[in-house]
């Protein structure tokens, strides 16, 4: 499987370098859906300039990026479209491994399942074949790699592609259960934008799997394990916030970065909720929405893991989802990132509703986004009611996207536990509701 | 034979009326062009076309030549002696413009002696107006009975005749009327040429309302046919004052030409015109000497006008050698005084367009021949343009000039703006631009003002220099001078300090839609409640097999039955 990888990621590469060199290198780094005032690349070089000039970048409010993007920066700065290049390729290279391995212990547990007799008769079609598990690694690092989201967000130059690097090495390390590492990598995930803490659960579950230790409050194999990993991440996460201090001797950068992630000063527009939300809110209730805004990110964590805790992988695949759709300045950079796992759920396709309906809104909406904001900023013809109302059509679609799947995933599990064709009562056909 | 004469049908009988005799009616056109003290320029244009026709007499006159067939058809059914109606923009400033040729009010002005014949003029004036109204697309049907007047000496009759009953004129004037393209199209098309050949080709709506004045006026009324007066003729003069403005129009440099000021030339004279020429005056400039009028023509025409006998240049359009080589006319009219500039000024601007990005070009000019000098160039921008440091450029002579001294504090949002200051030396006899790109915010919809599309305003550039100085300058302070030589300190003999502020900016943000905040609110929420509410569904439901509710009567029997107590159906 080297030899197509490979190919993928050369022809991967080619299509970015040609972008890179070509008139559209200028005009994509400033269209906003691809670009936010957290991750732009113009704001990483007025930092990094500021810093020339003696002033701290965090003295103004432009750079919000965290001081390790300076010092990596710093040094790499001319080299700048290999280094998104290769973030793009480690990320394809990370998910394909990950997926690989996943695999692997999907099939063995329903391997094991199987000879247990543990699924219904009829259920025998929804079992996966190891033929068409197969090629599903490189469908994902294709999905990823192709996906005009993510070459636009790599053409931009925005972090955003260092952000999915590093959440990508974070899903490899877990599923390959090196407790350390993926320690280490959630920690500067979470140091870089603050919602990947939301995967700390996902991870512990799934390396809790890994080693056959139960999750039960009373057992102490469960708590030895979950403090273990809870310091490694903490202790990482506090080697990070240190060092950043160091670089500048100051605390500022945390109110630069982390206050603005929270509180959203910058009504910028993107194509998430909260700008236009900001922008058209009553003073007095401005501090109220903001924090129910964020709570709403981080308050699926619980209960989703609650309901998918023999399923990390997937809970991994939601929650990346809604941190996608619902942090304070989305990119279509963190879209590609959990569009990229699609093709390891190909086999819910015949659970999936509202496909069809939800791909050609996404398809619409990314073509009418462009279109207004040309018809509001330069035609003048439109007013920010059109981008605003593309924006909202848009977030609906990820989220009937993200529930679609959810509920196919769910219909799958009850499937195989209660076979697949239901009869009612009375013998004929049964339909399933929730209920 | 003689049978066939009797039965000749009526249709071949000559009848009584003569035939019509041909319509005997002429057109001249002029252009007089007036350069004015202030530097602006006042442009006249005049088309008169004289008809020797019968209003007044029972028979309807049917065909037009010339004279425009709406007009005259108006003028045969009110039985209008004399019509004059105005319109016009901006006011006439006689104590730098001298006096027209034709005054007018601002507003629209109109009136009229009806013959008389008329009975019920107060009914005709009435429909006068209102057909006028149409006519010209004024809203002349404003005019009433609460602004009509019947003035008995101030407006007597400009053409022939005896009526003098001030019964038989009314007068109204609509101060608040106001010209514009819809005016000047129907006033055009009453010209014989239209806008399309002689000197109507200049007028377009464009340039001539982007002036500080503009006046169109119809004149109608009889006159003598020639010196000997045995009959008279209908006159119909239709004219255009506008003076064009050296600082909007001119672009502050004292050169006009048609083409500045028309944006047209010309190219040939209306082919129904007898007459059509363009004057200019040239009193003030005998030999030549205040000013240059291209191309030169020999033609010098004299007249007494206001009081004042005054020396014309006459372009004869009828000649076809004064269109030239290239077959049109562009005069020019080049003034020789040149002005020196003073050692140093600045400009700025904001380039770029839409309302995301710009860029501020601030522009310092060292007009010194040989001296350079430094500047302290301070800049204080708001904080919702964002500005981004690494894009500043300083060139000179288009290479790139390094500030020896830079001093820059980025913004705090909503706290305190940007802070810029530099040191540039200034190269002698050049120009040095500074650009910075920035970036504009969208704001909360609470910090608008209350009129978010006038833009808002960034201050003035300071830019603080030290201009070398044309005389040794006296560092002694306590000697008796002036007031206002001894503002600043002066601490060298060769160099003074001046300050020199730059034009402020106004720069457009995008703004959010301010109707729309109870919306917003509920739209979002409601996509939020859509992601709890099927995140919801999914995790507190589970998956049930479905059984079919059963119908009304088995529903009522189980009710009953659990009444009862008895085991369900």
């Amino acid at each position: 499987m080297a030899a197509p990888l490979t190919l993928l990621l050369i022809v991967a590469v080619t299509i970015r370098a040609v972008l890179f060199r070509s008139s559209l290198a200028e005009l994509i780094p400033e269209r906003v859906e691809v670009v936010s005032p957290l991750n732009a690349w113009k704001r990483v070089v007025e930092g990094l300039a500021l810093l020339d000039l003696g002033v701290s970048p965090y003295a103004g409010d432009v750079f919000h990026e965290t001081p390790l993007i300076i010092y990596f920066f710093h040094f790499v700065i001319d080299y700048a479209e290999i280094v998104f290049m290769m973030a793009d390729a480690l990320t394809a290279v990370a998910l394909y491994l990950a997926v690989k391995d996943y695999n692997k212990t999907v099939f063995r547990k329903q391997k094991y399942a199987l000879e247990a007799e543990r699924y219904p008769l009829d259920c025998l079609e929804l079992i996966r074949t190891p033929k068409e598990m197969y090629y599903i690694p490189l469908k994902v690092a294709m999905f990823y790699l192709l996906n005009p989201f993510t070459i636009l967000s790599c053409v931009a130059k925005s972090t955003c592609g260092l952000n999915n690097a590093v959440i990508a090495l974070f899903i490899l390390c877990t599923v390959k259960g090196s407790s350390l590492m993926s320690a280490i990598f959630l920690a500067l995930a979470t140091y870089q934008s603050i919602y990947p803490l939301t995967l700390f659960a996902p991870a512990l579950l799934y390396l809790l799997q890994r080693l056959y230790i139960p999750v039960n409050w009373q057992r102490s194999s469960f708590w030895l394990f979950t403090t273990q990993y809870t310091f490694m991440y903490l202790g990482s996460l506090c080697v990070m916030v240190c060092l950043s201090f160091f670089l500048l001797s100051s605390w500022d950068f945390l109110s630069s970065v982390y206050g603005f992630i929270l509180s959203v000063p910058d009504l910028t527009p993107n194509i998430g909720l909260f700008w236009y939300f900001f922008a058209e809110m009553f003073e007095h209730f401005r501090l109220f929405f903001i924090c129910v805004f964020q709570i709403n990110v981080f308050f699926y964590t619980i209960p989703l893991s609650i309901k998918l805790k023999e399923h990390p992988i997937f809970l991994i695949f939601m929650q990346i989802a809604i941190i996608s759709i619902f942090k304070s300045y989305p990119t279509v950079g963190d879209i590609a990132l959990y569009m990229a796992f699609l093709p390891a759920w190909n086999h819910l396709y015949r659970f999936l509703r509202n496909i069809f309906l939800v791909s050609v809104v996404l398809l619409a909406c990314s073509a009418l986004f462009p279109v207004l904001w040309h018809l509001w900023i330069y035609a003048g013809s439109a007013n920010s009611n059109f981008y605003y109302a593309i924006t909202l059509l848009f977030n609906v679609a990820q989220i009937l996207l993200v529930s679609d799947y959810f509920y196919a995933y769910l219909r799958r599990e009850h499937h195989l536990t209660h076979g697949l064709y239901l009869k009612r009562k009375d013998g004929s056909e049964a339909t399933l509701v929730l209920k | 034979m003689v049978k066939e004469a009797d039965h000749v049908p009526d249709t071949m009988q000559t009848p009584d009326v003569p035939p019509p005799t041909p319509a005997k009616d002429q057109f001249q056109e002029e252009l007089v062009i007036r350069p004015l003290h202030s530097g602006d320029i006042y442009a006249s244009f005049q088309f008169r076309t004289m008809w020797d026709t019968d209003f007044l007499r029972g028979s309807k006159v049917s065909h037009y030549r010339l004279f425009p067939k709406s007009l005259g058809q108006v003028i045969s059914k009110f039985s209008v002696r004399e019509l004059h109606i105005s319109f016009t923009q901006g006011y006439w400033r006689t104590m730098q413009w001298g006096q027209p040729f034709l005054p007018s009010p601002p507003g629209a002005e109109l009136w009229v002696w009806f013959q008389d014949t008329v009975t019920d003029v107060d009914g005709a004036w009435k429909e006068l107006t209102n057909v006028l109204s149409g006519i010209f697309c004024a809203s002349l049907n404003f005019i009433d009975s609460t602004n009509t007047v019947q003035p008995s000496a101030s407006f007597k009759p400009l053409g022939l005749g005896n009526v003098t009953d001030q019964r038989f004129l009314r007068y109204a004037v609509l101060p608040r009327e106001i010209v514009c393209t819809e005016n000047l199209t129907p006033w055009k098309k009453l010209l014989p040429c239209g806008s399309k050949a002689g000197l109507a080709v200049l007028m377009k709506s464009e340039k001539l309302f982007h002036s500080s004045f503009h006046s169109q006026a119809l004149h109608f009324r009889p006159v003598c046919q020639d010196w000997k007066c045995k009959s008279t003729v209908w006159e119909l003069r239709q004219t255009l004052n506008v003076v064009f403005d050296l600082h909007t129009s001119g672009q502050g440099k004292r050169e006009w030409s048609l083409f500045k000021m028309f944006s047209r030339t010309l190219t040939e004279a209306c082919p129904l015109a007898s007459s059509s020429k363009v004057y200019v005056d040239v009193t003030d400039n005998p030999q030549g000497e205040l000013f240059e009028l291209s191309p030169t023509t020999p033609l010098l025409s004299q007249a007494v006008v206001l009081g004042d006998r005054r020396t014309y240049s006459v372009y004869d359009l009828t000649n076809q050698a004064t269109f030239g080589q290239t077959r049109s006319l562009n005069m020019l009219l080049r003034w020789r005084a040149a002005e020196s500039a003073p050692p140093h000024h600045d400009a700025r601007y904001v380039a770029g367009y839409g309302l995301q990005t710009g860029e501020i070009h601030t522009l310092m000019y060292n007009n010194h021949p040989y001296r350079a000098f430094p500047v302290l160039l301070l800049d204080t921008v708001p904080w919702y343009l964002r500005l981004y440091i690494h894009t500043l450029t300083v060139t000179s002579k288009g290479r790139d000039n390094k500030p020896s001294y830079i001093h820059y504090q980025p913004s705090k949002d909503r706290l305190r703006p940007h802070l810029l200051e530099m040191l540039v030396q200034l190269p002698p006899n050049s120009v040095t631009e500074v650009t910075m790109q920035f970036e504009r915010a969208l704001l909360k919809w609470t910090e608008y003002t209350p009129d978010p599309n006038h833009g808002f305003y960034v201050g003035s550039s300071v830019i603080s220099a030290l201009v070398p100085s044309v005389v040794a300058m006296d560092t002694n302070s306590t000697r008796e001078c002036p007031l206002f030589s001894s503002f600043f300190p002066c601490k060298e003999e060769s160099s003074y300090f001046m300050r020199v502020y730059t034009e402020p900016l106004l720069v457009n943000l995008p703004t959010p839609d301010f109707s729309m905040p109870y919306n917003v609110i509920c739209l979002t929420c409601t996509v939020v409640a859509v992601g709890y509410g099927s995140l919801y569904n999914l995790l507190t439901r589970t998956f049930q097999v479905e059984e079919p509710s059963p119908g009304l009567a088995k529903r009522l029997a189980n009710i009953i039955r659990r009444l009862r107590g008895v085991p369900l159906l």
